[in-house]
This record gives structure tokens, C-alpha cells and sequence, in this order.
């Protein structure tokens, strides 16, 4: 009953089409905010919370990371959930953003770390476009399989030419450090506000983008190419400005992963089954939702844990030891099944599960 | 019919058009022209070349023969997105509407090719993209107005009823302000009290809003109602062309749709 829209009333086109015209909805991504921005960091500065929660683990090895591969999802849900275009080059497009960032850092003095992101954005997008190019006669499967030669040469070319890893064995690279603004970004808790902001920022301009123009162009080209050519939808523009956001996302994700994250990559560390991980996001989380992106990168990010920590307590209570590498085998099994299930039941994945969810509490506790 | 408007001069022009599909002859030399402010019907049987004839004049084939003229500029070879630039918009036989979107956003692509803000500014929603969202917002809620689907602007149009498709598809086509109306087969599958409305609106558009409307018809009552010229097409050529009344009673025309005595 707390989530009704009734009584309040639009009169204008701009009320009808802000970001989240119901009222319940603005107040509930302001606590949200409010919570991740603020409240968490205080939290991790209070001794007595911070005491009982190992914060430095929860930020380095939880948050970060799922803030980073939803910004990826995000990147591929651009492309695959909005224009339609299925890829499976999305690691190789996170590893040209994470090996541009450290080329600028490395080459151009006193190169600004922000600006080597942009930069390194701007690289892999010019990449997506080049490989986008098939997308112009080739689409659904043909395109996947198309996409996948970015895949395989991108990972080759960073092993191949040493220049872009400074010459380094097996192409390993270190990260620099991360310094924002003259302002070191150097424990945990900076590296979790810096990498929230950035997301924060592309999350927004993602969902400014699908609601505009060129949103609607994606859309009219993934639901029919030849009504939305009709329509006065220029394909190759839509197309490829698809193809060059998307990559654009998954650039700074890749930086994102390399600097805020590991610290040290190699191009191996981007190979095919990294895409197919970020691809699993989106069909969990939602294929053409920018929450779902979010929905799903938490899901699979957070799965493995969750099946330690019940395997820990499993091994507690019971007091045996189960067998090495069983519980990582029994997390690839329940992913498999859950894609599956997804797949069959809802296409639409988690994001869909919470509009319907919306839909009935909007209605509750009246059957319609 | 039609008292009170102005036909003037052919908008649309066609010259000797021939279309093949490696073999298969779709159109032959057919000429006819399409005035301003003019209902214009195409009829024929089927496999005639209706549809082809429409997919000519706004781009999706490439005749191997003959020009097509809009607005006087002859064209050698056009895509669909520039003749919807030049003021040529279209429905089609089955429903083209794009299944994921709701309704609102569904005409709103009508009007993607007046948009002129760059991604940049739409990322940002600021400045000329947010002015640029709500003008033509105000835009469509006028065809959504005059069309009469006011109450399902925000229903995912996969979850309309046919006759309703139909009115959304004519909706996105209007809401690009064209000046040649293509339609194809408009009322097919309709019930009666469902084809009025359609006829209804069909001459609403035409009359209000000027536009010159090209339409495939195999409703005989419909197309000898609205149209004020009508071509006829048979194995991709022209046998008749003249006011309802004259291809009513062409031999040929006769002989096309209930077959010759041999």
C-alpha cells in the first residue's frame, strides 16, 4: 500500500518524463544513495561496526568488483540488450581499456588518471567500431561468432606486441597508482567511492541514453531492422554508435579492473570466458535493462560467496571437511542451471522478476 | 468526395518502373503519378505487385528500370531512411511495430529523424537534448490525440489487440508529418465497425493534415469510397487507371478479378 501511485498527478511533459516519475521511487534510489555513499564509508570508519565486518575484504574483494562488472554488463546490455547485437568480445574490449590506461599513464607525463580512463574509453570504442563493422551485414549468431575474432585478436595482439605492455614477460602489466585530483586513492574504501562514482556517472548517461532518441533508434533496430530503416532510423549510425558506446563502457570497466581492482593484469586475465561471464550477467540479470545489468553482476559476483560461506557453516555444524574443489564444481552447476532456467522461464531475467514484483505491489492487496 | 479540397499538382511520379527478382518479374513499365492532396488507391490481385509498387517509391527495392519523382526531384537510387527524410513515411501489410517498446516510444521513432541533439547532449539530458524530448512529446501526444489511443500511450504494444496495432503503426507514420502517405492494406483482418474507424481516419489525415495518401486495398467498398484515382495492377502491369467508376466497369480490370472465359 506504501507503493501506490495514486494522487499523483502529471501536468506536464517533463513531469511525465523525468527519470523515475513515481514518487516512491525517487525517495527510494535517494536512501539508496544516501546509504552507498555515505553510509557505508561511515560505517567502515566506525571501530565498533567495523570490528565485527571485515570491510577491507567486503570493499576489495566484493564491491569493487561487482561495481566494475556492472559497469561491463551495462557496456554489453548497450549493445546486445538494447540494439540487438549479440557479441562475445566484451573481455577483449575491457582488456584494450585496461592496457590504453596504462600506455597514457605510462607515455604521456603527468597524464591526469580520469582522463587515461576517458582516453582509454575512447580507444576501445574506436576497437568496437572496428569490429561492429560485420554487424552491418551479419547479425544474431553469425554476428556472436564474428565478434569472437575481436576476442581471440585482441588477446593475441597484447601478447604478441610487447610494445603495449612495456615489454614485459607474458605480457604482465602493474597498474600505476591511482591519484584523483592531486588526492591519492589508495585503501580500500577510496578505491570503493572512486569506482561508485564513475558508475554512478556512466549508469546515469546509459539510462539518459535509452530514453532518447538514440535509445528508441537501438530499440526500433533490435525489434525490426526494416520497419526502423523505413521509420528514417539511419542503420549504420545506430548500428556502430552501438558498438562504440558499448565498447566504451567495457573499456573503463576494464581500467576500472586493472586499477582499482587487481592492480596487476595480463592479457590472458581477458579471454573468452570472462565475456561469457559478463554475457551470463545480462541474461541473469536482465537482456535491455540498465537495473538488470546491476541485478545480474551482483548475482554472479556474489553466488560463489555465498556458497562458501554455506559450505563454512555446513562444515561447522556438521564438523567435516568436504572435498577440495567441490563447492567451486557445485557453484559452475547451479550457474549453468540457473542460466538455463532464466533462459526458459523468464528471458527477462531478474529486472523482470522486479517490475512484475512493482506491478503487483502497486496493486496490493486488490487482485487488480 | 471531393468538395472543399484542392488536388494539385503530382507529388509523386512514376516512369516506365520495372522490378525483377532474378527471374521472377514483379513489375513491368508501370507508370502513374500521384497528386497533392490525392487519395490514390492501387488494386489488383494478388501477387500483382502492390506491395513491390510501395516498396519502390520508398526505397526498399531498386527498380531496374524507370525513375521515380517526388516533389519534382527525380532519384536514381534512394534508401528507406532518406525517402523518410524527404517526407515519405509508410505502414506495412503485417504489422512492423517494434514489440519491445510501449507505445509512446513506438511513435516517438516517427519523429527520431527531426532529432538533431547529439548522443553526448542525450547522455547528459540537458540543454537542447531535454527541449528536444518534450517538443516532440507534444507532438506525438497530438497524433495520439487525434487518433484516439490516448488511454494505451503506456502499454507495450505487444500487448495490443490487432485493430489497435494497426492504429499504433499509422500513428508512428503520422507522427514524421509526411507528406506521402503509403498504406499497406490498412484495414486487412478488420471488422466492419473496425474498417469505419480506419476509413474514418484514413480521410481525417488526408483532409486535416493534407497529406497525399497512397493505398493498397482489397476491400472493393473501401477503396471505391476513399479513393479519388485508382490503379490497377495484374502480373506487374497496369491495366486500368481512372475515378473509381471508370475501372469499375474496364473490361479488363473485370476480366483480371473474376477471370476470362477461354
Amino acid at each position: 500500500m506504501l507503493y501506490r501511485e495514486a494522487g499523483q498527478f502529471k501536468t506536464t511533459y517533463a513531469a511525465d518524463q523525468q527519470l523515475f516519475p513515481i514518487r516512491q521511487d525517487r525517495i527510494g534510489i535517494a536512501i539508496l544513495l544516501a546509504v552507498v555513499f555515505v553510509g557505508v564509508p561511515l560505517a567502515a570508519e566506525t571501530p565498533a561496526i567495523a570490528g565485527a565486518i571485515d570491510f577491507n575484504y567486503w570493499f576489495s574483494g566484493v564491491l569493487v568488483p561487482f561495481l566494475i562488472f556492472s559497469l561491463a554488463a551495462l557496456g554489453l546490455n548497450i549493445l546486445t540488450g538494447y540494439a540487438g547485437q549479440l557479441s562475445l568480445g566484451t573481455a577483449a574490449f575491457m582488456a584494450v581499456g585496461a592496457f590504453a590506461a596504462y600506455n597514457f599513464e605510462l607515455r604521456v607525463p603527468g597524464m591526469p588518471t580520469l582522463a587515461s580512463f576517458i582516453l582509454a574509453g575512447v580507444v576501445a570504442a574506436l576497437i568496437g567500431i572496428v569490429f561492429g563493422l560485420p554487424s552491418l551485414r551479419i547479425k544474431g549468431f553469425y554476428l556472436a561468432v564474428a565478434t569472437l575474432a575481436a576476442q581471440f585478436f585482441v588477446v593475441w595482439a597484447l601478447t604478441k606486441f610487447g610494445w603495449l605492455s612495456n615489454y614485459s614477460s607474458s605480457g604482465v602489466i602493474t597498474a600505476q597508482k591511482l591519484v584523483v585530483f592531486g588526492y591519492a586513492v589508495d585503501t580500500p574504501v577510496k578505491r570503493y567511492l572512486l569506482v561508485l562514482a564513475i558508475v554512478s556517472v556512466m549508469a546515469l548517461a546509459a539510462k539518459n541514453m535509452v530514453r532518447s532518441s538514440i535509445g528508441r533508434a537501438w530499440m526500433a533496430v533490435r525489434d525490426m531492422d526494416v520497419a526502423a530503416e523505413v521509420v528514417g532510423i539511419p542503420m549504420m549510425k545506430t548500428k556502430l554508435l552501438a558498438f562504440a558506446i558499448s565498447s566504451f563502457y567495457c573499456g573503463v570497466a576494464g581500467a576500472l579492473y586493472a586499477f582499482a581492482y587487481l592492480g596487476t593484469v595480463e592479457p590472458a586475465g581477458f579471454e573468452l570466458d570472462l565475456s561469457f561471464r559478463i554475457l551470463f550477467m545480462i541474461i541473469v540479470g536482465g537482456v535491455g535493462s540498465i537495473l538488470g545489468s546491476f541485478l545480474g553482476a551482483a548475482f554472479i559476483v556474489l553466488l560463489p560467496i555465498f556458497m562458501d560461506l554455506s559450505a563454512a557453516s555446513i562444515e561447522r555444524s556438521f564438523g567435516f571437511a568436504l572435498p577440495a574443489g567441490l563447492v567451486s564444481n557445485l557453484t559452475l552447476i547451479l550457474f549453468g542451471a540457473l542460466i538455463i532456467f532464466f533462459l526458459v522461464v523468464e528471458p527477462l531475467g531478474l529486472a523482470r522478476l522486479w517490475q512484475i514484483a512493482k506491478e503487483k505491489l502497486r496493486l496490493w492487496p486488490f487482485p487488480h | 468526395m471531393t468538395a472543399g479540397r484542392k488536388i494539385g499538382r503530382p507529388i509523386l511520379e512514376i516512369d516506365g518502373v520495372s522490378l525483377a527478382f532474378g527471374g521472377v518479374v514483379a513489375l513491368q513499365g508501370v507508370s502513374f503519378d500521384v497528386r497533392e492532396h490525392e487519395i490514390r488507391a492501387i488494386i489488383g490481385p494478388n501477387g500483382a505487385g502492390k506491395s513491390s509498387m510501395l516498396n519502390v517509391i520508398n526505397g526498399v527495392y531498386h527498380p531496374q528500370q524507370g525513375t521515380v519523382a517526388f516533389k519534382g526531384r527525380r532519384r536514381h537510387r534512394v534508401d528507406p531512411h532518406e525517402a523518410a527524410r524527404q517526407g515519405i513515411a509508410r505502414t506495412f501489410q503485417n504489422i512492423a511495430l517494434f514489440r519491445g517498446m510501449t507505445v509512446l516510444d513506438n511513435i516517438m521513432t516517427g519523429r527520431n529523424l527531426k532529432m538533431k541533439s547529439s548522443f553526448l547532449q542525450q547522455a547528459l539530458y540537458w540543454g537542447p537534448a531535454k527541449r528536444e524530448e518534450l517538443e516532440h512529446r507534444a507532438k506525438v501526444e497530438e497524433v495520439i490525440d487525434f487518433l484516439e489511443i490516448q488511454h494505451i500511450r503506456k502499454t507495450p504494444v505487444g500487448r495490443l489487440p490487432y485493430g489497435l496495432q494497426k492504429r499504433v503503426e499509422l500513428a508512428r507514420a503520422l507522427a514524421a508529418e509526411p507528406e506521402l502517405l503509403l498504406l499497406d492494406e490498412p484495414m486487412a483482418g478488420m471488422n466492419l465497425e473496425e474498417k469505419q474507424d480506419m476509413s474514418r481516419f484514413v480521410l481525417d489525415v488526408n483532409d486535416q493534415m493534407g497529406t497525399s495518401i497512397v493505398l493498397i486495398e482489397h476491400d472493393m467498398s473501401v477503396v471505391m469510397d476513399l479513393s479519388d484515382r485508382v490503379v490497377v495492377l495484374d502480373y506487374g502491369r497496369k491495366i486500368a487507371d481512372g475515378t473509381p467508376d471508370e475501372v469499375r466497369n474496364n473490361r479488363g480490370v473485370i476480366d483480371a478479378y473474376l477471370g476470362v472465359a477461354h
